[in-house]
C-alpha cells in the first residue's frame, strides 16, 4: 500500500466517477455526514473496487490462490487497496468519528485580528483548501506562481504564503507533502506575509511534483 | 439435598454467583429449578433474540438486574443495516410489567427510543443502574426522562452510543433533592453541556467515584468541578485543550494534586502535550489510563506520562506510541494486563505506527498481560512464537494488521504458525481475532488446540471449507464465530450443524454460502433463526425466485426459543 500515490488526489475525479457511484463504499459512519469528501479523500487511489460487493457479482478472490500450497504471492485474496474495503479496519464508528473531528485547525493570518476554523477533511486537495481560504479571506485571490502557492491580497499588493505547524511543531510550507498526509499532521494554518516566509527551507522539485 | 427446607437452599445458592453455575444448577431437578428461579437476582440474555421476554420475566420475577445484548458484533464495523433489530422496548415492556423491583438494565448494542427511556424511568421506582454500550435511537430528551423520574438514580453510563443531540438541558432535570449520583458517563454525547448544571449536580453528590464528561465540556467548567469533587476515583475529562498563557491552564495544574483517590484517567479529547502535563501528579497511582482519543499526543509526550505510570494494568493508546513508546510501557508497566493499541490514522495517510517490535517488547516486560488488542502494520510468526512463549495468560487475544492479508513481510508466509503458537501457549484463551495472511493450517491448529476459546473473529483468511470446518469441529466451548471474506461455503456450513446449537451464533458475510446451503441449514435445525441479511435491492423484490445457487452476501445464524422474530424489517429474511 505505497503512500506515495496519495498525492493523486486530484486525478481521482478521473478514476471515482467508474465504479464508486455501483459499489457506494464507505468509510463513514452510518449517518454518513459528507459523501463528496469521501470520495475525494483518495480511496479510490487503486483501481480495483471489486472487493467487498454484493455478491452477485463475481468474487474478487484470486483462483489461482484457491488450493495451492505454494509460497504465498501475496496477492492471494487482500484487495488491492485496504481503504476500499467496508467495515476495515475494525474500528468502531464512534472512535472514527472522534478521531475525525480533529481535523479541524485554525487559520490565521499575519494582520487579520481574528482566527478561522477550517475542517481539512472537507477538502480534496490543496487547491481546494487555497479556494476555500481565499473564500474565507475574501480579500485574497489565490495565484500559482510556478508550482509555489501564494495568496494575494489584491489591495495592498502583499503575498501571503500558506504555512502550517505539523504535529512536531515545526512551521512548515504548505504543499510538499501528500495531501492525506498533509491533514494528517497539520494543526494549524498560517498565513505568512511572504516577507517572512523566506526562512522557510525552500522546496526540492520533489516536493513540487507531489504538490498537485 | 432434598431434605433441606427451601431457605437453607436458596440460601447455598447465593453462593453460586455465575450465570453458567446457576443455569445449570437449576436443571438438576425441579424443585432446585424452582428454588433458584424465584431466587435469581441477575439475569443475562446473550441474544435478544434468542428468548422473549416475557419468558425471562415470567421464569425470573425476583430480577433485580437484567443484562441483554441486541446487534451481533459486526454491528461495530457497519457491517450490519441501521435497522436490523434489537430494540430494547419490548424487554422495557415486559419488565414493566412482570419485574418492576429491577434497579438496573446494562443494554449493548441495541435500538433504544425516548419512549423507551421514559418507559422505564417510570416503571420502576428502585431503579439505581443504567449502562447502555454502543446503542442508538435515543436523544437528549430520553436522557432527560430518566434524570427526571429515577429517584435514587445512582449510575447512568452511556459508552459509545449514537445520541441525537436535542439540547444541553438534560442535566438540568436532575431535581436539586437527586444526590445519590456515584457514577455519570456522557462521554459520548456530542452536543452542548449545560456546564452549571453539571457544577451544581456534581456538588451535590458526595458519593461521586465515577465522571466522565464529553468533548463539550470546557477546561473553566472541568476545573470547577474538580474543585468540587476530590474523591473521584475515575475521571474523564471533557476537552482538554487549552493556552498555556490563561488562568484557565493555571488552574488546571494545579487541579490533580489533590486526588489522592483517581485510579483511572479517560477523555482527553484532543488534548494538547502542554495541558497533559497536568495530570502528571496522579500518575504514580493511576491504575487505568486511556489517552486513544488523543491524537495531538505524540510519542515523546505519551512517554513523559507513562514514565510516571508504574502501576498501570490497563493502557489504551493510540498508535502514534510507536515502538519506542511500547518499549518505555515495558521496563515501566510491570502490573499492567490490558493493552490496546488503536490506529491514529484510520484512512491511511502513512505515518508512524507500531510494528511486531513494539509487542515483543511488551511481552517480555509485562508478565501480567492477559488481554490485547492491536493494530498494526505487519507482524512476524518468529515475533508471535516469542510472544506466545512470553505471555502464555492471554485470555483475550486480538491482533489486527491493518493491511488484510498480508503475509510475515521477513519470510513472506502466512502467519499461520505464529497464530498457532499463541493457540498452543494460551490455554486459557476465550478471545481471538485474527489478520494477516492465514491459510486453513491456522484453523486446524485453532480446531486442535483453542480449547477454551469462546469468541473467534476472522477476515481475509483461510483456502477451502476445511478452514471453518477444523474450527467448528474442534473449539468445544465456542459461542460466537464470526466471519467475513473467507473462501467457506456450504460444505464447511452444513458439515456440523448440531454445532450451532451449542453456539450463541455464527455471521457471516462474504463468503460463499449459497441460498440453497442456508434452506438446507434451515430445513434440519429448525431451532436455529437462519437470517439471510440482503440489502440488494434488486434481488429482495424477487425473493421467490432466486436459484438455490444465488450467493448470499450476509448471514446470522444463531439459536433460540423464540422462533423467527416478528419484527425483522424487509431486507431480512429468516428460513
Amino acid at each position: 500500500m505505497s503512500t506515495t500515490e496519495t498525492g493523486n488526489s486530484l486525478t481521482e475525479s478521473e478514476v471515482s466517477g467508474l465504479d464508486y457511484e455501483e459499489t457506494q463504499l464507505t468509510l463513514a459512519p452510518p449517518e454518513g455526514s459528507k459523501s463528496e469528501p469521501e470520495r475525494k479523500r483518495g480511496f479510490s487511489e487503486s483501481v480495483d473496487l471489486r472487493f467487498g460487493r454484493p455478491a452477485l457479482e463475481a468474487h474478487a478472490k484470486d483462483p489461482a490462490s484457491g488450493s495451492s500450497d505454494g509460497p504465498v504471492s501475496g496477492a492471494g485474496k487482500s484487495p488491492a487497496s485496504k481503504a476500499q474495503v467496508v467495515g476495515w479496519p475494525p474500528v468502531r464508528s464512534f472512535r472514527r468519528n472522534a478521531l475525525r473531528s480533529c481535523t479541524y485547525v485554525k487559520v490565521a493570518v499575519d494582520g487579520t485580528p481574528y482566527l478561522r476554523k477550517v475542517d481539512l477533511d472537507a477538502y480534496a486537495g490543496y487547491q481546494q483548501l487555497l479556494t476555500a481560504l481565499e473564500k474565507m479571506f475574501s480579500c485574497f485571490t489565490a495565484r500559482d506562481y510556478t508550482n509555489e502557492r501564494r495568496l494575494v491580497d489584491p489591495v495592498n499588493g502583499a503575498a501571503y504564503v500558506p504555512t502550517y505547524e505539523d504535529k512536531d511543531g515545526d512551521w512548515m510550507l504548505v504543499g510538499d507533502v501528500p495531501w492525506k498526509m498533509f491533514v494528517a499532521s497539520c494543526k494549524r494554518l498560517r498565513l505568512m506575509k511572504s516577507s517572512e516566509a523566506v526562512n522557510l527551507a525552500p522546496r526540492t522539485p520533489q516536493g513540487c511534483a507531489n504538490a498537485r | 439435598m432434598t431434605y433441606f427446607p427451601e431457605e437453607v437452599v436458596e440460601h447455598i445458592f447465593d453462593f453460586v454467583g455465575s450465570h453458567r453455575d446457576r443455569n445449570t444448577v437449576s436443571t438438576v431437578c425441579k424443585a432446585w429449578y424452582q428454588v433458584e428461579r424465584l431466587s435469581r437476582r441477575t439475569v443475562f440474555v446473550g441474544n435478544c433474540y434468542a428468548i422473549g421476554p416475557e419468558r425471562v420475566m415470567a421464569r425470573f420475577p425476583g430480577i433485580k438486574s437484567l443484562s441483554v445484548k441486541g446487534k451481533p458484533h459486526f454491528a461495530d464495523f457497519n457491517l450490519v443495516p441501521y435497522d436490523w433489530g434489537g430494540f430494547a422496548l419490548p424487554w422495557i415492556v415486559a419488565a414493566a410489567r412482570l419485574c418492576p423491583g429491577l434497579e438496573e438494565l446494562r443494554l449493548k448494542r441495541m435500538v433504544v427510543t425516548d419512549d423507551g427511556l421514559e418507559l422505564l424511568a417510570r416503571s420502576f421506582p428502585n431503579f439505581k443502574s443504567l449502562v447502555l454500550i454502543s446503542c442508538e435511537g435515543f436523544s437528549t430528551d430520553g436522557l432527560a426522562t430518566i434524570a427526571t423520574y429515577c429517584r435514587g438514580l445512582r449510575e447512568l453510563d452511556l459508552q459509545e452510543n449514537e445520541v441525537e443531540d436535542h439540547g444541553c438541558q438534560w442535566l438540568s432535570f436532575f431535581p436539586d433533592s437527586c444526590t445519590s449520583l456515584v457514577s455519570l458517563n456522557f462521554g459520548c454525547l456530542k452536543g452542548e453541556v449545560n456546564g452549571g448544571a453539571l457544577e451544581r449536580l456534581v456538588a451535590r453528590c458526595p458519593n461521586l467515584r465515577s465522571l466522565k464528561l464529553s468533548p463539550a465540556v470546557s477546561v473553566e467548567s472541568l476545573n470547577k468541578i474538580l474543585a468540587r469533587a476530590s474523591h473521584l476515583v475515575d475521571l474523564g475529562t471533557g476537552s482538554f485543550a487549552v493556552d498555556h498563557r490563561t488562568d484557565v491552564y493555571h488552574m488546571l495544574m494545579n487541579s490533580f494534586p489533590k486526588f489522592k483517590s483517581l485510579r483511572n484517567l479517560s477523555g482527553f479529547w484532543d488534548a494538547s502535550p502542554c495541558c497533559l502535563r497536568a495530570v502528571y501528579p496522579v500518575c504514580t497511582s493511576l491504575t487505568v489510563l486511556n489517552l486513544s482519543y488523543a491524537p495531538a499526543i505524540q510519542g515523546d509526550d505519551l512517554i513523559k506520562i507513562i514514565c510516571l505510570c508504574f502501576k498501570l494494568q490497563k493502557l489504551w493508546v493510540l498508535d502514534s506510541i510507536g515502538d519506542k513508546g511500547l518499549a518505555v510501557v515495558a521496563s515501566t508497566c510491570k502490573e499492567l494486563q490490558e493493552l490496546r493499541v488503536f490506529p491514529c490514522d484510520i484512512y491511511g495517510a502513512g505515518t508512524t505506527s507500531v510494528t511486531e517490535e513494539g509487542l515483543l517488547a511488551v511481552s517480555s516486560g509485562c508478565p501480567k498481560l492477559n488481554s490485547l488488542l492491536y493494530f498494526c502494520y505487519q507482524m512476524t510468526n518468529a515475533a508471535l512464537i516469542t510472544i506466545a512463549k512470553n505471555c502464555p495468560h492471554f485470555t483475550r487475544f486480538r491482533l489486527c494488521i491493518l493491511d488484510p492479508g498480508k503475509p510475515d513481510p521477513v519470510t513472506d508466509q502466512p502467519l499461520d504458525e505464529g497464530f498457532g503458537a499463541i493457540v498452543r501457549s494460551c490455554k486459557n484463551l476465550r478471545r481471538l481475532s485474527l489478520s494477516g495472511r492465514l491459510t486453513d493450517q491456522v484453523f486446524l491448529y485453532i480446531g486442535m488446540y483453542a480449547e477454551r476459546l469462546e469468541m473467534l473473529s476472522i477476515a481475509f483468511a483461510g483456502d477451502s471449507d476445511k478452514g471453518m470446518i477444523y474450527v467448528l469441529n474442534g473449539c468445544k466451548n465456542l459461542r460466537k464465530l464470526e466471519i467475513r471474506d473467507c473462501p467457506f461455503g456450504d460444505i464447511a456450513l452444513l458439515k456440523n450443524v448440531a454445532k450451532y446449537e451449542t453456539m450463541r451464533s455464527l455471521w457471516m458475510s462474504s463468503c460463499d454460502i449459497t441460498l440453497g446451503g442456508c434452506k438446507a441449514l434451515a430445513a434440519k435445525m429448525p431451532r436455529l433463526n437462519v437470517e439471510i441479511i440482503n440489502e440488494n435491492e434488486e434481488t429482495y423484490e424477487f425473493e421467490e425466485n432466486l436459484s438455490d445457487l444465488h450467493k448470499l452476501e450476509k448471514i446470522y445464524v444463531y439459536r433460540t426459543v423464540a422462533g423467527p422474530r416478528n419484527d425483522a424489517p424487509d431486507f431480512v429474511w429468516t428460513l
